[in-house]
């Protein structure tokens, strides 16, 4: 059984224009220890995605429709308070800002003790020298002194492995990282990644990572799912979707990598760009940038094509897929 | 730390420097001082020698720095009408004042925290609309409007409590006179203080409310909630201390900006205070009293200011206690 199950998750928010569907029809499932990347473009609905997964969409968004399904019990049958001790229990998140994510007036420290006092019901002390270790086990030179330091005395790079370790702390089943290198300098952005992936790996925990960057995807993950426009295009095995994408967005993000632009080229990004949710085009919301698109293309949503481990949302590959059989 | 005492008191020193002056040359523009000193009957030339004596016909500068010197000292002149010292006379009415200002930065205190977060956090909800719209009334309300009101409703209709005076005060050490502990004193104080709070706590209400909504949009106030920690927490403890730092620097001024309330309140109330003392002063052209009243708010203003900025570097730890960031 997988450890986490999403089945046609919906989320809107209601605009004065009207209510935005932000994301709509998102099913997968993540089993123990496995790593799942979620791509797309920026507002393609990666980050609603993952709130919606803690049922926490922010104002006024609601989730409109769907189920999530943790251990094979619906999240959405649980009590509040139950809510409450579930998330950053079982599932733990990374932001993608370490500069936003720490409260700045507590400690490192204080912000450590207080997620194994709500939820291990642990002493101060017993907590502390938790904190230390989880410290210490993300690389951060003289945890003892750090934990009383503010996150201001730290560098981004520290700070994000403090959020790792905060995130850490519970032993959680799966932790969602958003963007968790984005904001960092590239230099270290290498460093942070090897340092989760080898955490997940030692703790068996499952990772679900955004990002836009496929190159990182192709490294850590071992699925990944591609977003456009608040719907799952294309998922399947990590391997597979690099090697042998089938949707023409999946493509065009591949041939857009920057190994794949020989030097001195300009990178292959795909003409146009996303539409915003409020001028979703009708049929495939892909359809104005697509050099396959035919008519139907226009006016039907794609259904998925389902393929051993994998499915595509595109009229165009399902046409070819008929007539090759 | 030793950096910003140093920069606080080279501060507080061209602050008051700057008050000293200011009050000192009010001086010549407040009427005629000995007129008031002796009566209608005395010759031109008695009130010439008289000036000459007094050194009121030195050049500026002579008088402010024969002012100053003896300033220093604490010898701020006699006041013309009491005929004693103008700082004694202003000391025996500090701790009405005092205790006054006290008094309201208590209720604000008290009531402008809980209201505010309560508004913050059900921005919808009935009462927050209610306290939203009634602050605004209380703002825009004059002090000695509410002033009267208030001795109207709970003092004439109602009887509750005392509209006039002190009531019974005991001394304490150094011969403060306090209110504070007879049940006669505190009844006394509670219209006056509801009074002088009636501007500032609806300000400090809205000011803790917009403030704390925006913390509540921050990312580490998601992250918290990500966290899977008691709404308690994250409100009183992760959003309530980020709320209260940029309010305390707001309300350090505030309180001093209180003082200058006092004023209104005090006539009003008949409270014997500085503020009552410094209007009948101005009536009377009592001139060091004036200038000593100016040089003492002064000096409370530049206290308060530098014991708020204490406090904000002890509490918010983004900021050294060194010349610069303070
Ligand atoms: N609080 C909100 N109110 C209204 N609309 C929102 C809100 N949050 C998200 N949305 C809508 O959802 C869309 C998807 O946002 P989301 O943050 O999930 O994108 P993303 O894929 O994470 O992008 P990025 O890569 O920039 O993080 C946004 O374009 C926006 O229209
Ligand atoms: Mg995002």
């Amino acid at each position: 059984m997988p450890i986490l199950e999403v089945n046609n998750l919906e989320v809107r928010f209601p605009m004065r224009e009207g209510e935005l569907i932000a994301i709509r029809d998102i099913s997968f499932s993540i089993d123990r220890g496995e790593r799942l990347g979620i791509v797309g473009e920026s507002g393609a609905g990666k980050s609603v995605a993952a709130f919606a997964i803690l049922r926490l969409v922010g104002r006024p968004g609601y989730i409109s429709g769907g189920q999530i399904l943790f251990e094979g019990n619906d999240l959405a049958s649980l009590s509040p308070e139950q809510l409450r001790q579930f998330r950053g229990n079982q599932i733990t998140m990374i932001f993608q800002d370490p500069m936003m994510t720490l409260n700045p007036v507590l400690t490192i420290g204080t912000q450590m003790i207080e997620c194994l006092q709500t939820h291990k019901g642990m002493r101060r002390r017993e907590a502390r020298e938790l904190a230390v270790e989880k410290l210490r086990s993300v690389a951060i030179p003289s945890p003892e002194a750090r934990i009383n330091q503010y996150p201001h005395e730290l560098s981004g790079g520290m700070r994000q492995r403090v959020v790792i370790a905060i995130a850490l702390l519970t032993d959680p089943e799966i932790i969602i990282a958003d963007e968790p290198t984005t904001a960092l300098d590239v230099t270290i952005q290498a460093e942070i990644m090897e340092l989760l992936l080898e955490l997940c790996e030692k703790h068996q925990v499952a990772l679900i990572l955004i990002t836009h960057d496929l190159g990182v995807v192709s490294e850590i993950t071992q699925r990944a799912i591609v977003m456009y426009a608040g719907r799952i295009v294309e998922e399947g095995p990590t391997r597979s979707i690099i090697e042998q994408a089938r949707h023409p967005y999946t493509q065009g993000l591949i041939n857009a990598l920057p190994e794949r632009t020989r030097p001195g080229q300009r990178l292959n990004q795909i003409p146009g760009s996303m539409p915003t949710l409020m001028q979703i085009p009708p049929g495939c919301a892909f359809h104005p940038r697509c050099e396959h698109v035919t008519d139907v293309c226009r006016t039907q949503v794609p259904d998925y094509t389902r393929f051993d481990h994998s499915r595509v949302a595109c009229h165009w590959v399902a046409v070819q897929e008929q007539t090759s059989v | 730390m030793i950096a910003f005492f140093i920069k606080r008191l080279g501060q507080a020193l061209v602050v008051m420097i700057v008050i000293s002056l200011i009050a000192f040359s009010i001086q010549d523009n407040l009427g005629d001082p000995l007129r008031e000193l002796v009566g209608q009957s005395v010759s031109e030339a008695e009130r010439q020698a008289l000036r000459d004596e007094m050194g009121l016909n030195d050049p500026f500068l002579v008088q402010y720095w024969r002012f100053l010197k003896r300033a220093v000292k604490g010898d701020l002149g006699n006041s013309y009408f009491f005929k004693r010292p103008a700082l004694e006379v202003i000391m025996e009415k500090l701790p009405a004042t005092v205790e006054l200002v006290m008094g309201a930065t208590l209720i604000i205190l008290l009531f402008s925290i809980p209201i505010g977060v309560y508004c913050a956090i059900n921005p919808r909800n009935w009462f927050t609309r209610l306290m939203m719209g009634t602050s605004i009334i209380g703002i825009s309300i004059p002090v000695f409007l509410t002033a009267i009101l208030l001795i109207y409703l709970f003092s004439i209709e109602l009887g509750w409590f005392p509209s006039f005076g002190r009531g019974e005060t005991i001394v304490i050490f150094g011969g403060w006179h306090t209110g504070l502990l007879t049940s006669d004193g505190l009844m006394h104080l509670v219209l006056p203080s509801v009074a002088l709070s009636s501007i500032m706590l609806p300000l400090f209400i809205r000011l803790i409310r917009s403030e704390m909504m925006e913390v509540l949009e921050q990312e580490y106030i998601r992250f918290a909630w990500a966290k899977g920690l008691t709404r308690r927490r994250i409100w009183f403890l992760h959003a309530l201390k980020n709320t209260l730092l940029p309010v305390i620097t707001v309300g350090g001024v505030q309180i001093g900006t209180m003082i200058a309330y006092t004023i209104l309140t005090e006539t009003v109330f008949q409270w014997p205070g500085m503020g009552f003392l410094f209007l009948e002063a101005v009536n009377r052209v009592d001139t060091p009293l004036i200038i000593a009243y100016l040089i003492v708010v002064g000096l409370i203003f530049v206290v308060t200011n530098t014991l708020v900025d204490l406090i904000y570097g002890l509490v918010n730890p983004t900021v050294k206690l060194t010349g610069g960031e303070a």
